[in-house]
């Protein structure tokens, strides 16, 4: 076994069945397309709607107003958090987008709902992080609350959550993989569907995961030069970044906030 | 002073109440305060000063008593974002938007404001013109505080005092009427108390209508036309510097003194 696994003449034999033959790169690529339109839906939708209900809780929260609305999100966030991804991708596919023919949208829409939870949890933090004397100073000046929220305190609060938040895209990149469940070809499943035909796992496992790894690499890429746009005003040691992962998060924010 | 007593008050209280849950902070405030008047607020911490000042731009709401402004009481329907631009407020920590350059600072809400009344009243000005104005009476007021040059700065590169002073700019470029100045010395390393201090007294100069919490009592002394002593949530004493600080007949106000001169 040893033998054959180092063996170079094989190896490129069965790199050239993996990748090459019959032209299934093509497959990679379609699969890597498709991932992509997916994650990328997902995040549209994630933010728009994430921040939307986090703009609702903290406004419930500061001002007392929205009472049902925040209620409502709240149940939301519940629900999409305390059930797993695939069983909601399920929901959606087989029950309430039945319908749909799209695949991809159907991936697409689910994992933006499940991700905007995530991402409403993210900038809510970020909305608290950011000094009560902000808002003030603000309606101080004249401005209405709507729009204090969107010139003065979103923006900052942005800027804090960036980590957090790509930390977020990252794990729906990966994540979007449960849509090969319902049989969406996506890139996760490419290397199953070569599989099958070349009865080699090794290259097409390794090629998916390379590519994965390079889309989140430029991900972080991307993170590191809108940080660095971000942060030309930031000279004070004293801002608060929430970093980590779902679960670090929140209690980062609730630190931040004693 | 005879004047004054016919004039309307351009603001009014009465019986101003303000708690939280148990506590009562303002315990019936009533007070007429003319234009042109700069008034000092004193007392001791949690006397309810900067309750009040806060009452007066409702960035709290009062728990009863009325407020006038200009002779109009203020009303649930009233138009608070007008209202407020009418009411310049300086905060103890000057409350600048980090991620915004000073000269954005300063003329954020002014062009908001402007952009707003374009849009009701359907004005033929185009946005870059209301911004270019603005950002010519930004310089303006910058280079009257000597800080021109730092236009294009972020807050975070700024010493306090010069912080204060952008945040006292910032609060005048909506043309208010009235300024509000909630300790603003109080945050300041003592070197930048005199720089923040001495704009105070220009604006004073200038005419402006001014109620101010410190507890500078030298600036009270040579600024103020009028002294208010505030002690548990009630004015305790009113008068000219020279009757507060000169003789004093309040016991609580006397031992007040005593321990701040």
């Amino acid at each position: 076994m040893m033998l054959t696994l180092l063996n170079a003449k094989t190896l490129a034999e069965r790199f050239r069945s993996a990748f090459i033959v019959d032209e299934r790169w093509l497959l990679y690529l379609n699969g890597l397309k498709n991932t992509l339109i997916i994650a990328l839906l997902a995040v549209v939708i994630g933010i728009l709607l994430g921040f939307l209900i986090a703009a609702v809780v903290y406004t419930k929260k500061k001002t007392g107003k929205l009472k049902i609305l925040s209620f409502v999100c709240n149940i939301y966030v519940t629900i999409i958090r305390g059930t797993p991804v695939v069983l909601q991708l399920f929901i959606m596919y087989f029950i309430v987008l039945a319908t749909m023919k799209n695949g991809i949208l159907v991936g697409g829409i689910t994992f933006g709902l499940n991700s905007a939870a995530y991402v409403s949890e993210i900038a809510r933090a970020g909305l608290e992080s950011i000094d009560e004397g902000q808002m003030e100073a603000g309606r101080s000046l004249g401005l209405s609350y709507s729009k204090t929220m969107l010139k003065i305190i979103l923006p900052q609060a942005l800027r804090n959550i960036i980590p957090a938040l790509f930390n977020e895209f990252i794990t729906l990149v990966k994540e979007t993989s449960v849509a090969g469940y319902v049989g969406i070809l996506e890139l996760g499943k490419v290397p199953g569907l070569i599989q099958s035909r070349t009865f080699d796992y090794l290259f097409p496992l390794l090629i998916a995961s390379v590519m994965y790894l390079v889309v989140v690499y430029l991900l972080t890429l991307v993170e590191k030069v809108i940080e660095k746009i971000l942060a030309k005003s930031d000279r004070s040691a004293g801002n608060v970044k929430i970093t980590g992962g779902r679960k670090k998060c929140k209690k980062k924010a609730q630190k931040s906030l004693s | 002073m005879q004047e004054k007593s016919t004039k309307e008050p351009l603001i009014k209280t009465v019986g101003l109440k303000k708690s939280f849950g148990e506590l009562c902070v303002l315990d019936g405030v009533s007070v007429d305060i003319f234009e042109g008047e700069k008034v000092v607020v004193i007392g001791p911490s949690g006397s309810g000063k900067s309750t009040f000042l806060r009452c007066l731009n409702r960035l709290e709401t009062p728990t009863d008593g009325a407020i006038y402004f200009e002779g109009n009481e203020l009303t649930p329907t009233t138009d608070l974002e007008e209202y407020r631009k009418k009411m310049g407020m300086v905060f103890q920590h000057f409350n600048l938007f980090p991620h915004l350059t000073v000269l954005k600072n300063i003329t954020l809400a002014a062009v908001e404001a402007r952009l707003h009344e374009k849009k009701k009243k359907k004005l033929k000005i185009s946005k870059r013109q209301i911004k270019a104005e603005e950002k010519a009476r930004a310089m303006k007021l910058l280079t009257r505080i000597g800080l021109q040059d730092k236009a294009d700065a972020y807050p975070s590169t700024l010493s306090g005092g010069q912080k204060q002073r952008i945040a006292i700019v910032r609060a005048l470029a909506v043309g208010p009427k009235v300024m509000l100045f909630d300790e603003p010395t109080s945050a300041l390393d003592p070197e930048m108390v005199g720089e923040v201090l001495s704009l105070m007294k220009e604006l004073a100069d200038e005419g402006m209508t001014m109620i101010v919490v410190t507890h500078e009592m030298r600036f009270a002394r040579e600024v103020a036309t009028r002294v208010l002593f505030m002690d548990a949530g009630k004015i305790v004493a009113d008068g000219p510097p020279e009757s507060i600080f000169g003789a004093p007949k309040d016991e609580r106000l006397k031992s007040f003194l005593a321990k701040v001169l």
